[in-house]
């Protein structure tokens, strides 16, 4: 490639082949190439960002249509957000009318690790989260042989009848960051929690996230 | 006993195979490298365990600041004969009775990053030359509801591109209702699905954790 033979031609039969044909110098060449690769690895990004696909409640705007779907207390988990990544969590569901000046049941606190919120809602979330791990078992021991779509459509059915786990709902205080709303949708999909969703904060909901974090002291303050 | 002759060997070494093996890094480099844009506002993505790729057409792309800033990014179609952000460029025009020219339409389809620019200064920022001269002009689109110019773009974008995505980059820091604003506006446009930029999470989850 980079050796030119060099012919020396005609003058009568004083004709000298040279024993070693003259290198061209490719140091400059290499030099140039070093500095456009590194330019190029330095800019080029290579890791592609993930993206995590989430699908919201649809508005009712007609009011007089929306009917609550009925789900047993008992199922129900409604984590909150707070302000500070700090993170709540009560079972069931709150009527406001049943307690009076105000005052709501205690939240409790969880965090973001691995022994708060995921140890809670694995807990919940037993018998799904078993299923899952069986099949994922079965997939990894080579017995189930599936492609990449119908493992996760195969894990979307298992989600879907199941009818044990918890029904979480998901509400952010207005202090949240948009990385604690990320960070408890990731703990959902780690724990494989089949029904989740994200609703608005209700009034009651704020005094407690601000009588838990002692923002007001009394929460008989209307 | 013949005397042994040592060729006389210049002291160059012979550059060939290094050059080659340049030149392949270089071109394969050239081939792949998607340049890495520059963002108006620096945006620290929250990690998760999600493993899908960021579509690469067919996508809008909401980058919130963590000053609650929002700014917006659309691509070009899945062919470069879509000419998509042209298009909504001009619907977005019409809107707002804004004539804009030739060079203007292509000076925004080429456009590489994310912008935040009141459709009104729009033209002053596409006349910029350079990033220096356009920087000024990044406020963030407008949200609030008195002038919510956010959805007028969600409309465009759909209209001209029924098929396009909503993914929404977020820095961790960004307060929640500056995201839940954005996610409000697309809501009201019948977008229930989005996608939520992330960092992929080095840690991973062994079986018996989730078994127990």
């Amino acid at each position: 490639m980079a050796e030119i033979i060099q012919e020396e031609k005609g003058k009568g039969g004083k004709k000298k082949a040279k024993k070693h044909p003259p290198h061209i110098d490719m140091t400059p060449m290499v030099d140039l190439m070093c500095l456009l690769i590194t330019f190029f690895m330095l800019t080029t990004a290579f890791a592609k960002a993930k993206v995590m696909e989430i699908v919201l409640p649809e508005k009712i705007e007609n009011q007089q249509e929306q009917n609550s779907p009925t789900v047993a207390k008992s199922r129900n988990v409604n984590i909150i957000l707070g302000p500070d990544n700090r993170l709540f969590w009560y079972p069931g569901a709150v009527e406001p009318s049943d307690y009076n000046n105000n005052v709501f049941p205690p939240l409790v606190e969880l965090d973001y690790s691995a022994t708060g919120v995921r140890q809670l809602l694995l807990d919940k979330n037993k018998t799904l989260a078993r299923k899952i791990a069986e099949f994922q078992d079965k997939i990894l021991k080579g017995e189930l042989v599936l492609s990449q779509d119908s493992i996760a459509g195969s894990i979307r059915k298992l989600k879907s009848d199941d009818d044990t786990g918890p029904f979480v709902q998901i509400k952010a205080y207005k202090e949240a960051t948009y990385g604690n709303f990320v960070d408890i949708l990731d703990e959902m999909n780690i724990c494989g929690i089949g029904r989740y969703m994200f609703v608005d904060i209700a009034w009651y909901e704020e005094k407690m996230v601000e009588l838990a974090t002692g923002k007001t002291t009394l929460a008989s303050t209307k | 006993m013949p005397k042994i002759k040592l060729p006389t060997k210049s002291p160059r070494v012979d550059m060939t195979p290094m050059v080659d093996t340049f030149a392949v890094i270089l071109t394969f480099l050239m081939l792949t490298a998607t340049m890495r844009q520059t963002e108006p506002a620096n945006v620290a993505t929250p990690f998760s365990i999600s493993e899908k790729p960021t579509p690469d057409f067919n996508n809008m792309t909401f980058l919130i600041a963590p000053d609650g800033k929002v700014f917006l990014n659309m691509d070009n179609g899945p062919d470069t004969l879509y000419k998509f952000r042209r298009k909504i460029l001009e619907e977005m025009g019409k809107r707002y009775s804004i004539e804009f020219t030739e060079r203007e339409l292509r000076e925004f389809e080429k456009y590489p990053s994310s912008m935040g620019i009141p459709i009104l200064k729009m033209k002053e920022f596409l006349a910029g030359k350079n990033m220096k001269e356009r920087d000024p002009f990044q406020i963030g689109i407008p949200t609030d509801s008195t002038d919510n110019q956010l959805a007028m773009w969600i409309l465009c974008a759909r209209q001209v591109n029924p098929a396009i995505n909503a993914s929404i980059k977020g820095d961790s820091e960004t307060p929640f209702p500056a995201v839940k604003k954005v996610l409000d506006n697309l809501q009201d446009k019948k977008i229930n699905r989005f996608m939520l930029v992330t960092s992929l999470e080095a840690t991973k989850i062994n079986l018996e954790e989730i078994q127990q």
